[in-house]
């Protein structure tokens, strides 16, 4: 699915293309791709490089330069729903495929970006070959990787989407996973939202009151090479685990086992003569 | 050299949450001191044969080539034999696997990536192809010590995207470079220090993609006393954030120091062993 770009003025679409080129260019001559005919824009303008999936948009020292959601910019890695604004007119940039993340299984398999050769490859898993117009990227693939970063970028060579790039996710892909795989970053967060956030509060001893809001995915508890537990974040609640030493952590009166055990709310831990209560904030 | 006492090894493989099957390969040997990890692609199994070939083929010629010549010593280059060794390893079995694609038509276009260690003489020279990491905790500091052959890599290589920018990039699953896929490969191969202490970690891209770098770096601080259960933890992380991808890990902590025996008595000790 090739990314597009939708071009309005005063919220009037005038028209939809799509990011069919590596080097989309921009601006009121009439050799940019995108001519707008508007003394507001620079004859070259700006130019979007799309890469395979991803589209870059590069303001080429325009008068009035080029604004991104209201941002001026001098390069911009476009995301979906991006607004450009040249002058009166508004670009905006739809690129419908999930970010990596969420899209179907097969999409994300792992593909080897070469150079073209006419051995057929198995549908699902093709190899993307980029074809004789991209020797670049296929000198860049069987060269050993500098440890400087390489003067020729991927930019300029490696750029068009090759058909069985575009393509590769067939349409009977299985259904997404659930929505925690959306975005591995934030992933341990979203994952555990469902559970509310749980707090560990000290009982005894000097520290005595003193809390900790368990909002990581894993919190130590212990002295190392005395006793160790873990208290892990995850999204069907909190487990306490117990890493090192001759004890078990006990929970509610009873050592654990050595498996993960689920916290209750409210459940009285004791570890290292330490007692703790944990129980979910209000 | 059997460093089984100062090397500990633990090996997890799970398909993940989603996928119907496991593409992954790993091995690893505390007393030979290596550890290889390779995943596969490519259709129906082809994937699986890709790397499950890399990791014997390389596991089997090189321990026997390492019973013969150890991997310390120095060859007329003044390079370690694990290197050359690797090298000409990662060849032939490159050779065997893009050979089977070649010849029978159900593995056409398999391949594999891959991340191998070798530890000798208080060091570790690492090969690699593709984006399967190898990851070095050391005290506080934590961070991969490959660098990805991906497009995303060279693409943060050259400041096209930054790092932030990386994470939502739509192209994090095209390697540059991978095991079986064209007659001939250059692995990346480093050598690097070790010290007692540190923990290593080989992985395949279902974990590093699905749990950030600040969760694997806690999982083996706070569990590094206890190695099989960081492994289960980095692997139920995995999943627990939606298991997209097979995950696989290999993590090997170095307990004390290994020096080679450098001294002829002591080599001659060695060799009565």
């Amino acid at each position: 699915m090739t990314a597009k770009l939708i071009l309005s003025m005063d919220g009037l679409v005038l028209k939809e293309m799509p990011l069919a080129k590596e080097r989309t260019t921009i601006g009121r001559k009439a050799h940019n791709d995108i001519q707008i005919d508007n003394l507001a824009i620079s004859g070259e303008h700006a130019v979007i490089v799309t890469i395979l999936n991803d589209s870059f948009l590069e303001d080429l020292n325009s008068t009035n330069g080029t604004y991104v959601n209201g941002q001026p910019i001098k390069k911009h890695f476009l995301q979906s729903n991006d607004v450009i604004e040249l002058g009166k007119y508004r670009l905006k940039y739809v690129n419908e495929q999930p970010a990596g993340a969420a899209a179907g299984a097969d999409y994300e398999k792992t593909l080897v970006l070469r150079p073209g050769t006419a051995r057929p490859a198995p549908a699902p898993t093709a190899q993307i070959q980029p074809g004789d117009t991209h020797p670049g990227m296929a000198a860049h693939a069987a060269a050993p990787a500098p440890q400087g970063a390489p003067a020729a970028a991927p930019l300029p060579q490696g750029a068009a989407v090759s058909p069985s790039a575009a393509q590769r996710a067939p349409a009977a892909a299985p259904a997404p996973p659930p929505a925690s795989a959306a975005a591995p970053a934030a992933s341990a967060a979203a994952a555990a939202a469902p559970v509310g956030v749980g707090v560990i509060q000290i009982l005894n001893g000097a520290n005595a009151g003193k809390a900790l809001e368990l909002t990581k995915t894993l919190t130590t508890l212990g002295k190392p090479g005395v006793q160790v537990a873990v208290i892990t974040r995850r999204p069907q609640g909190y487990f306490i685990t117990h890493v090192e030493g001759a004890q078990m952590p006990i929970v509610d009166g009873k050592p654990i086992d050595p498996q993960a055990h689920p916290l209750g709310n409210h459940d009285v831990i004791e570890l290292a003569g330490v007692k703790m209560e944990f129980f979910f904030k209000s | 050299m059997d460093l089984s006492q100062v090397l500990q090894v633990v090996l997890r493989t799970d398909p993940g949450m989603v996928r119907g099957h496991n593409e992954d390969s790993v091995w690893a040997d505390g007393a030979l001191g290596m550890a290889i990890l390779a995943d596969g692609m490519g259709g129906y199994n082809a994937g699986e044969v890709a790397s499950g070939m890399a990791t014997t083929l390389l596991s089997t010629e090189l321990g026997r080539l390492f019973a013969e010549t150890p991997p310390y010593r120095l060859d007329a280059a003044g390079q370690p034999y694990a290197r050359s060794a690797l090298a000409a390893e990662i060849a032939k079995a490159n050779g065997a696997i893009f050979q089977s694609a070649q010849s029978q038509p159900q593995y056409a276009g398999m391949g594999t990536t891959l991340v191998a260690a070798v530890f000798y003489d208080n060091r570790l020279m690492v090969a690699h192809i593709g984006d399967s990491r190898l990851y070095r905790q050391r005290g506080e500091s934590f961070g991969p010590i490959t660098r990805d052959h991906s497009l995303l890599q060279e693409q943060l290589d050259s400041g096209l995207i930054t790092p932030e920018e990386a994470k939502l990039s739509h192209n994090k699953n095209l390697v540059t470079r991978a095991l079986g896929i064209e007659a001939a490969v250059e692995p990346e191969i480093r050598d690097f220090d070790v010290l007692p202490g540190d923990i290593y970690l080989l992985c395949s891209d279902g974990l590093n993609d699905m749990v950030s770098d600040e969760d694997i770096s806690a999982t083996l601080t706070s569990m590094g006393a206890n190695l099989e259960l960081a492994g289960d933890q980095l692997i139920q992380m995995a999943n627990d954030n939606g298991g997209r991808d097979n995950v696989s890990v290999i993590l090997v902590k170095v307990l004390g120091a290994f020096p080679a025996p450098h001294g002829w008595w002591e080599q001659f000790l060695a060799w009565l062993k």
